[in-house]
């Protein structure tokens, strides 16, 4: 099993490899991600049972919560890229950090803005600066930082460390966010779903989230992919492969 | 795994554990600044300033809403399980807003020890279902008072 993950990361490190193997795989994780989160919002939206406090106004959960978390798992994916770039120098792990750095900030404004347009019914107020919705704030400053030096720094190598740091540094903020709820007194309820616990949901509200949350983080492998094979494309324009592969595709 | 890349990994883990220790101690000492509202212990103890404009928050009292017979004043008491401030709000309520029900408000504490409020927040908490279910469950939780109440007398 190890030796079988341990070939497996190796491979990945090749941008030829990484770039055939996630074209046989980006279909598969796209159509079942889409049906998951069709199946999901629409169940969702349409059949769970409306909430006894908020009525119907729940139901934007199936979009802000599936966001919400992605948006911070994505995060800690580009922070574990950037360690392994750092210190392995593996040129791939930055190609992923990079093109993570966009999808994550579009959801975390996916997240913040459903949470604004949620929060006018239920609390009364689109924005409060509770510790919950800042650290989300901050978590989107992030990802514009990260972009910010792709865009700002000409030297990929720089780039890269740069971009790498910041990711790093502001993983720090990750546990603030999901904490922030417990630690200090806000707007915003606690957690429904944990790892230890009961999710404090029925069944028949719960099950349509599981499955958008399962369905945005297939989709999310699908957009990685997909802008990693751009930038793999890119990056190894001058070789062989690539050529290949271009005149493949002209004289088709 | 080659010493030089260990070396680097022990240097960034060191410095990211170095970092969240000086975020983290910069959360402690903000505390006070950061949590979004005063407790009504807290307010009776002491702590919250008079006449600034602060945020009080906690859950509505049962049977304690009352309103002036004309404008759109209403008073309530707050409480976080130990003590009570009363609140008084001149404007219209969220719609989650009832007894039982957890409320933010931002407004200034006047000496009477009464908090006039600016506005008043809802919240809500992180359960989530059905009505039916709802209502069963206070039926058995009215239920259950009922059992211990006839078996007192």
């Amino acid at each position: 099993m190890w030796s079988a993950l341990k070939r497996l990361y190796h491979q990945l490190g090749s941008p030829k490899w990484f770039y055939e193997i996630t074209s046989r795989w980006s279909p598969w994780f796209l159509w079942i991600g889409t049906a998951l989160t069709l199946v999901g919002v629409i169940w969702g939206l349409a059949f769970a049972p409306a909430d006894y406090l908020q009525g119907n106004s729940f139901r934007i959960i199936y979009i802000h919560v599936p966001a919400a978390l992605l948006s911070q798992s994505a995060y800690i994916m580009m922070a574990v890229a950037g360690l392994v770039g750092l210190v392995w120098k593996m040129k791939m792990s930055f190609v992923v950090g990079k093109t993570i750095a966009p999808i994550g900030a579009s959801l975390a404004v996916i997240a913040l803005v459903t949470g604004a347009i949620w929060g006018k019914p239920t609390w009364g107020t689109w924005w409060v600066w509770d510790a919950r919705l800042t650290s989300m704030l901050i978590l989107l400053f992030l990802y514009m930082g990260v972009m910010a030096i792709y865009n700002a720094i000409e030297s990929e190598e720089m780039a890269n460390k740069a971009a790498a740091v910041l990711a790093l540094v502001g993983s720090i903020n990750i546990p603030i966010i999901k904490y922030s709820v417990e630690w200090w007194n806000t707007l915003h309820q606690p957690a429904t779903i944990t790892l230890t616990k009961k999710p404090t949901m029925a069944p028949e509200m719960f099950i349509p989230l599981v499955l958008t949350i399962i369905g945005f983080y297939c989709w999310f492998a699908v957009w990685v992919f997909a802008r990693t094979r751009n930038e793999i494309l890119w990056r190894e324009r001058r070789t062989k492969w690539v050529k290949s592969l271009l005149s493949m595709g002209a004289n088709r | 795994m080659h010493p030089q890349r260990k070396q680097k990994l022990f240097i960034i883990l060191f410095m990211l554990c170095g970092i969240a220790l000086a975020v983290g101690l910069m959360l402690v000492a903000l505390k006070e600044n950061i949590n979004l509202f005063y407790t009504p212990t807290q307010i009776a103890a002491g702590e919250a300033p008079i006449n600034r404009t602060i945020r009080a928050g906690g859950m509505v009292v049962e049977g304690s809403v009352s309103r002036v017979k004309e404008g759109l004043t209403v008073s309530f008491g707050v409480t976080d399980g130990k003590d009570i401030i009363t609140i008084e709000f001149d404007g219209i309520l969220p719609d989650l807003f009832r007894e039982g029900q957890g409320i933010v408000a931002l407004g200034q504490l006047n000496e009477n020890n009464v908090f006039i409020a600016s506005e008043v927040l809802a919240k809500h908490d992180e359960n989530y279902m059905p009505p039916e279910v709802a209502d069963a469950l206070e039926k058995a939780h009215n239920k259950g008072q009922d059992d211990v109440k006839s078996a007192r007398y």
